[in-house]
């Protein structure tokens, strides 16, 4: 059956330092992976009419890169922002409003040069609800509800620790990883304890980086044009649930990640058995147990013992944040670009730990703590014209 | 925004009511734990708001609750947040009140230990003074006869 007429990512690219970067500010690694990208589509910036971008306004990424967009979107959700910028251009695209947008993430959250401060209002609601009891940041914050996870179907300590485990062993194979050294649970077990129940290992680093991508129409990336095989969107979906995870309508289950899952899927009009490969927002090490439930890879109360028993690691039936994710590859605290630029690359052909004939890339992106989600499913052109 | 020094100790943060909060808090100064009632929808709304988020109703109804509920899940701090630095580590808890709503609160008068923090546990309705306001915070209850 034809699709319709849809969108591609035909440039993608990270900045050429990533984890600490003391010479480049936010905005400067925005600039970067955009420069970066727009050549790897073999495109300049003549060709851009279309900018979308978080964490820093989209005015002020426009104007350092010299642009004159006649598209903009400031969509922020949080870290799976990107995700949604993505959508909204494959939907502006069609529509005609721009022909080639450019997706920009920049952050300094480690050396914080450049970076905003975070401030939370005492009068918003997480001010005057959350804030006064010591929840502060996302470590107090986003594991709020594993516990009841946990006893609702009986996941273990080990199952938790082995997500980290089993990214590891991807990241062991990327030499852009920041930690690649092998680890067991028991070194998870044994790491520091940051939030109980969640140890440092189970919590994402904090790094500085950037990565952009570029989108074009699929008729235009398919005509062949473009220097790098094209990657195309078959399906999108977002959604948002609550302001503050406290008030999450079922703690062991994310609203968010299902319906926007739901929506990528009938959109792709394809479902969980046909994903090659997954990308999940890991910025804990229990939002894969999640994802992997909500957007019905497995059965509810599955998911940790389908990560322990290794079907997640290199050569298991789900290959799952093959960079190594946010726990060991890299988080910038926007982390959602990373997500689409290892799909990408595993579309292609081109990432560091391949995975054999990648056609279907699904990537689950969160916003905030449980707050908003956004889902993209990306395809090889066979998958596309399949 | 005030600049305040790594080593000076910091107040902890005190909640700014709202026009929709106000009874709220002026509840919790009087000992009272209150929210806002659906009648159409039949359900309690929190965190309070003009309007109910199901169905959109204006008509609710300040209700005082009883003060009982449970510690639905909770997670055990080891960082510090700013004023929190003598507490570490320390629970934040989210308890479900018998009502039905669920709110993120403190739980005192118990090791804050996964050894004592039991899930599903009994607890009761506190208060503690936070800045202007009184803070609405828990500890370990009476085991009440519904189950």
């Amino acid at each position: 059956m034809a699709r319709p007429a849809g969108g591609a990512i035909v440039g993608a690219a990270e900045t050429t330092k990533l984890g600490v970067i003391k010479d480049q500010s936010a905005l400067e690694l925005h600039a970067e992976a955009a420069r970066l990208a727009v050549a790897d589509a073999g495109l300049t910036l003549n060709d851009i009419d279309g900018l979308a971008t978080a964490g820093l306004p989209v005015i002020t990424v426009s104007h350092h890169l010299g642009m004159r967009p006649r598209y903009l979107d400031g969509t922020y959700i949080g870290g799976g922002s990107f995700l949604l910028h993505l959508r909204h251009a494959v939907a502006a695209i069609q529509s005609g409003l721009c022909e080639t947008v450019l997706i920009t993430h920049g952050a300094s959250n480690r050396s914080r040069i450049g970076r905003p401060p975070r401030i939370t209002d005492p009068a918003s609601p997480p001010g005057q609800f959350e804030q006064p009891y010591g929840a502060f940041t996302p470590p107090t914050l986003f594991p709020i509800g594993v516990l009841r996870y946990m006893k609702k179907y009986g996941l273990t300590h080990e199952q938790l620790a082995s997500v980290a485990v089993a990214q590891r062993m991807w990241a062991s194979k990327v030499p852009r990883a920041m930690f690649r050294d092998p680890i067991t649970v028991d070194d998870v077990l044994a790491s520091r304890m940051v939030a109980y129940p969640m140890h440092l290992l189970e919590c994402c680093l904090v790094t500085d980086g950037g990565g952009a991508v570029v989108v074009t129409s699929a008729d235009r990336a398919g005509a062949g044009s473009f220097p790098k095989p094209p990657v195309f969107v078959l399906g999108a979906g977002e959604a948002c649930e609550t302001s503050m995870v406290s008030t999450m309508r079922d703690l062991t289950t994310s609203r968010a990640f299902v319906d926007a899952s739901t929506a990528a899927f009938a959109e792709a009009r394809l479902g969980p058995p046909d994903v090659n490969h997954l990308m999940v927002y890991d910025a804990f090490a229990h939002l894969p147990v999640y994802a992997l439930e909500d957007c019905g890879f497995v059965e509810r109360g599955q998911a940790g013992a389908f990560i322990a028993d290794g079907h997640t690691r290199p050569g298991g039936t789900l290959p799952m944040n093959t960079n190594g994710g946010g726990l060991s590859y890299t988080h910038t605290g926007l982390y959602g670009i990373f997500l689409l630029l290892e799909a990408v690359r595993q579309v292609r052909g081109e990432a560091a730990a391949q995975v054999p004939n990648v056609n279907v890339s699904m990537v689950q992106g969160v916003g905030g703590m449980f707050e908003a989600a956004g889902t993209v499913i990306l395809g090889s052109h066979d998958a596309y014209t399949g | 925004m005030t600049t305040r020094t790594a080593t000076s100790l910091q107040a902890k943060p005190a909640p700014t009511p709202t026009p929709e909060t106000a009874e709220y808090w002026q509840a919790a100064a009087r000992g009272e734990l209150r929210l806002p009632y659906c009648g159409v929808c039949e359900q309690y709304v929190f965190y309070p708001r003009a309007a109910c988020p199901t169905c959109w109703s204006t008509e609710l109804t300040w209700t005082t609750m009883s003060g009982r509920g449970r510690l639905h899940s909770y997670l055990i701090s080891h960082i510090a947040a700013p004023g929190f630095e003598e507490d570490v580590p320390y629970a934040i808890a989210i308890v479900e009140l018998e009502e039905g709503p669920r709110l993120m609160s403190s739980v005192r008068g118990i090791a804050q230990t996964p050894e004592a923090l039991v899930l599903d546990m009994p607890l009761v309705v506190d208060f503690e003074p936070r800045g202007d306001v009184m803070l609405p915070v828990f500890r370990p209850g009476p085991v009440d006869d519904r189950g």
